[in-house]
């Protein structure tokens, strides 16, 4: 159990941004926790492909006397990965400009007073 | 406001046991399991698309797809950022 | 936003034309090194914003307009799918890699096993990530801008 920690890793990650998306009110923090669930499922991506004791998949100028096809750790997670975390800055633009918009048209960040005026 | 509460609690606990659960339960790291798919693309990758880098020639040629829906959603992100501090210009 | 002091403008000209030129490197050999398109239009990227940090937004809109940074975005976008189609009428599939093995533009390729750096080599794939570099860089930059131009004058107008 003590060799799987960047797994446990990735359950802390997710489980303390799942807790700031439920638990907080002000609308800055959910968008925090939102990020860290986003960092979370990065590096899950990025740890299903590793072999022990291997290089990066690129045969510029390889260390001497790695095997071709064993000793390499596996490319497509990563090229997952990228197209992720872009995506991500591209949504955390989004999320913020939305809410720069609605502090000027409503006066406060309470997500529960914002959505409680129809009650 | 005290249902929702407890609901949202009693979620958190079940998706926390589930999480446990599945990091505790899976294959060790650095051991993974089905290997035959990249094995092809890191033996193919220098003859069929001429590049060096492995990481690069999935990105643009295997999986040139994927990247062509990541340019479509980068535009319109942007598109929707400008959208709304034009709006709030003209106020 | 207000501009900062002058030894602040100047280093930070003196620092620019270094970060892109990184940043290019980063772009144009991904091929070949780890990067490629998406990593060297956000290193650009981030050095465009330490020159609109250093001189303010006012100075940085008025020589770069808005109409300039979407032209360059839907350029990058246009020549992405443009290549993509051109592998349509050369092998009948789409984003068919055309130029492997031709003597055309970027045609040699590498033996297999550890080879030293070739530039030559890549087909279609330098070109992408050319254009894809152009797209992140308008994109990131447009943001940045557009966000630090409005919430300084909406400070100056209360």
């Amino acid at each position: 159990m003590i060799f799987n920690i960047p797994f446990i890793a990735v359950t802390a990650l997710v489980l303390i941004g799942l807790y700031t998306v439920i638990f907080r009110r002000n609308l800055i923090k959910m968008v925090i926790g939102i990020t860290l669930i986003e960092s979370g499922v990065n590096l899950f991506l990025i740890t299903l492909g590793y072999r022990e004791n291997s290089v990066a998949p690129i045969f510029t100028s390889l260390p001497p006397g790695t095997i071709v096809p064993e000793g390499m750790s596996f490319p497509v997670p990563q090229a997952l990965t990228l197209t992720s975390i872009v995506i991500g800055v591209a949504v955390l633009a989004l999320m913020l400009s939305l809410i720069i918009h609605i502090y000027r048209h409503y006066g406060t960040l309470d997500a529960r007073e914002i959505g409680g005026k129809e009650e | 406001m005290s249902k929702r509460d407890i609901a949202a609690v009693v979620f958190f606990v079940i998706i926390t046991v589930f999480f446990v659960f599945s990091a505790l339960m899976i294959h060790p790291f650095g051991v993974p399991e089905n290997a035959d798919m990249d094995d092809e693309i890191i033996k193919g990758a220098q003859s069929e698309t001429g590049t060096n880098n492995g990481v690069t020639s999935v990105v643009f040629d295997y999986r040139g797809f994927d990247t062509l829906g990541e340019a479509t959603v980068l535009f319109t992100a942007v598109a929707g950022v400008i959208m709304v501090f034009r709006r709030l210009k003209n106020e | 936003m207000n501009e900062m002091s002058k030894i602040v403008r100047t280093i930070s000209s003196i620092a620019f034309p270094l970060i892109i030129i990184y940043g290019l490197y980063i772009i144009s050999h991904g091929h070949l090194t780890p990067g490629g398109g998406f990593q060297g239009g956000a290193v650009v990227a981030s050095g465009c914003a330490m020159i609109l940090v250093a001189y303010g937004s006012i100075w940085t809109i008025d020589k770069i307009k808005e109409k300039n940074l979407s032209i360059f975005e839907s350029i990058g976008a246009i020549c992405f799918i443009l290549l993509a189609i051109f592998g349509l009428g050369f092998g009948a599939v789409f984003f068919n890699n055309f130029l492997v093995g031709s003597d055309f533009l970027f045609g040699t390729i590498p033996s297999f096993g550890s080879t030293i750096a070739n530039i030559n080599t890549g087909g279609v794939i330098p070109l992408m990530n050319f254009a894809v570099g152009l797209k992140v860089i308008a994109g990131l930059f447009a943001i940045v801008l557009v966000m630090a131009y409005a919430s300084g004058s909406k400070e100056e107008e209360r």
